[in-house]
């Protein structure tokens, strides 16, 4: 299990970095999602992966039960995507603005003046 | 009430941003209320810092919930020297914008992530948990995102993306890193970790090795660090001039100041690192000034110098991992009084590179000159910060590079000196052929204004007022360097107390670690109600 899980966070590293690389600054903001995603899937996988045995204290019990998963990962995935969300909105509105002002996708090469 | 103390720097910009963001069609209310923020943080920053430097570090447990199950801020002697200095700049450049700027960034809410960035530096400094830094990076950075592209323009847009694209590359590798250290010791508290990783790093050292990789990298872009530069000086130039003050003053130090908590503190056993940056600074300082000789913009010039002394501070850090504790301490000094002394310089000349650009609409170098005549007061201004980033006797520059330059000789590192070296006298040349082509040469016919070229206004008539909220915190600066030349024993005593106390890992860890004493001076947050 831990096996696809690592194997999926190469994929999406991969990806994501094939991504940043394009010209294109729309596929900036894919690369950029998925960036986001493969450092939460990295954290949820270097924590441990616990099937099925949330953090949660049954009725009549005053403990979580044994071998729990640790709720704590998923805290800081929680937060991190929620940071990654806030950043890719501002994101996709500068790129949008600059494929205005430049009239093509292409920020970096698509400038003749400069 | 102490415990309240450490969480002001935090508070006070939030709610000023806030604040400002309410009045923002008020352009008056608006920055008085930036204004009095500013002040307020200043002086909640001496508090701290005077508190601190009597009674010791104040750890608070946010939230109540102890470490290292809870979030700790630790007001330390580096945390919070670095909170007053950043304060400090902050006040600086709020005066300096009050003299110019644009009333549609005002009401855009230029105060209002102005405040978020500098609510993110200061808990980046305050922390005491690694996933937390995160987050305050996060918060700077996007404060730093909307100063950047404010006002919007070809150029802007264009350095806007290559920096928020660099800038989240960083922050993924850092939350990976994140993840991995979390994955090996099960803890954030950045005491707790260094406690963990010491023991795990002799099980699995791959595994710390990894994570630590991940962090040089992710603190080496934002430090802007030799082979990571190159976002900045594509992007420093771009902003408004204030906006680029602080930026130039504030955010590669938060890098520099993230690398030294980090390595120093919660991973001093990699040997590796310090090798790399022991390289990496004296690349970073060659390059940073090399740059600089090839630019023709005022700013871009600058930027480039920024890197290269950079690259003194990260020879400081990567000093310490010296077998002699003598030349860890003093390397560790060194790094610290370099920090201080460079954010007040930096940002002075960025203050001063603004008020060239308003007296005369350009930065370009070869349409500048006769500012001597045209203003000889900025040519003091500007020569003061100038000589000091060159380092010459009696300013602050001069001791901060005789300090590392000392260090890098009783550590045995005499090449990395010798490059030192050379990068000051490179940066005195590269400051001089700023001070012959903005001030000393005549000034050129003037040009035809070009359409459509770029944003930059033509040259107007200079308001006595305007001029004057620009100067005097650009005065100010240059008499601190003036000040710090004069009696650099004062500062360096700070460096001394603040130096020891990084290099105290044992009782960082005593104090903020799991096992901490709740009778010693922390506090809970819920004492504050009681």
């Amino acid at each position: 299990m831990i096996l696809i899980g690592s194997i999926l966070v190469g994929v999406l590293y991969a990806a994501a970095l094939y991504l940043l690389m394009a010209r294109s600054s729309v596929k900036l903001v894919f690369g950029l999602m998925l960036l986001g995603h493969a450092a939460n899937l990295l954290i949820f996988s270097a924590a441990g992966w616990v099937r099925a045995r949330p953090p949660i204290v049954p009725v009549n019990a005053d403990v979580p039960p044994v071998g729990h998963a640790d709720p704590l990962p998923q805290a800081l995935i929680l937060t991190a995507i929620v940071i990654s969300f806030s950043v890719l909105a501002f994101t996709s509105v500068l790129v949008r603005r600059a494929c205005e002002v430049y009239g093509t996708d292409d920020i970096v090469n698509g400038d003749g003046d400069t | 009430m102490t415990g309240i103390l450490p969480i002001l720097p935090i508070m006070i910009p939030l709610v000023t941003a806030c604040v400002c963001l309410l009045v923002s069609g008020r352009r008056r209310t608006q920055r008085a209320i930036a204004l009095t923020g500013a002040t307020a943080l200043l002086s909640a920053g001496i508090a701290l810092a005077v508190y601190v430097w009597h009674h010791g570090s104040v750890v608070v447990h946010v939230g109540g919930w102890d470490a290292p199950v809870g979030i700790v801020l630790v007001a330390d002697p580096f945390a919070v020297v670095m909170v007053l200095i950043a304060a400090l700049m902050h006040l600086a450049v709020s005066v300096y914008t009050l003299g110019r700027s644009d009333a549609a960034h005002e009401r855009h809410g230029y105060f209002v992530a102005m405040n978020i960035l500098l609510m993110g530096v200061c808990g980046a400094f305050l922390t005491g948990d690694l996933f937390n830094l995160y987050v305050w990076f996060e918060v700077m950075l996007i404060g730093s995102f909307v100063l950047l592209v404010m006002g919007g323009g070809r150029e802007r847009m264009r350095a806007g993306i290559q920096y928020v694209t660099l800038s989240l590359l960083s922050s993924a590798m850092f939350l990976a890193g994140v993840g991995i250290l979390y994955g090996i010791a099960h803890t954030l508290n950045m005491a707790h970790l260094s406690e963990r990783l010491a023991l795990a790093n002799v099980d699995h050292p791959w595994l710390v090795t990894a994570a630590s990789v991940l962090l040089l990298i992710s603190f080496g872009i934002k430090a802007a660090v030799f082979p990571l530069y190159f976002w900045l000086p594509a992007s420093y130039h771009a902003p408004a001039p204030a906006v680029s003050a602080i930026f130039a003053g504030l955010l590669t130090k938060v890098g520099v100041y993230a690398l030294i908590r980090v390595f120093v503190v919660v991973m001093p056993f990699s040997s590796y690192i310090f090798t790399v940056l022991l390289v990496a600074a004296g690349l970073t300082m060659l390059m940073g000034v090399l740059g600089a000789v090839s630019q023709t913009g005022f700013r871009r010039v600058l930027g480039f110098h920024i890197i290269s002394q950079i690259g003194y501070m990260v020879m400081g850090l990567a000093l310490v991992s010296s077998e002699d504790p003598q030349v860890r301490e003093l390397a560790m000094i060194a790094a610290v009084f370099y920090i201080l002394h460079h954010i007040i310089v930096k940002t002075n000349l960025f203050l001063v590179g603004g008020i060239v650009l308003y007296l005369t609409g350009t930065e370009d170098l070869s349409r500048l000159g006769g500012m001597l005549k045209r203003a000889p007061w900025l040519a003091v201004l500007f020569m003061i910060p100038a000589m000091s980033l060159a380092g010459l006797p009696p300013l602050s520059g001069f001791w901060a590079k005789l300090t590392v330059i000392k260090a890098g000789l009783s550590g045995g590192q005499y090449l990395l000196t010798a490059v030192a070296l050379l990068a000051g006298i490179l940066t005195l040349v590269s400051m001089l052929k700023l001070w012959h082509e903005v001030f000393w040469k005549p000034a050129p016919e003037p040009q035809p204004v070009v359409i459509g070229g770029s944003s930059r206004l033509k040259p107007t008539t200079a308001s006595k007022r305007s001029l004057l909220l620009m100067a005097a915190p650009s005065a100010l600066l240059a008499t601190l360097t003036i000040a710090i030349g004069l009696f650099p024993q004062a500062l360096l005593s700070v460096a001394e107390v603040t130096g020891r106390s990084i290099l105290d890992r044992a009782g960082y860890i005593e104090r903020i670690g799991p096992s901490a004493n709740p009778d010693t001076p922390t506090t809970h947050t819920s004492d504050i109600y009681r």
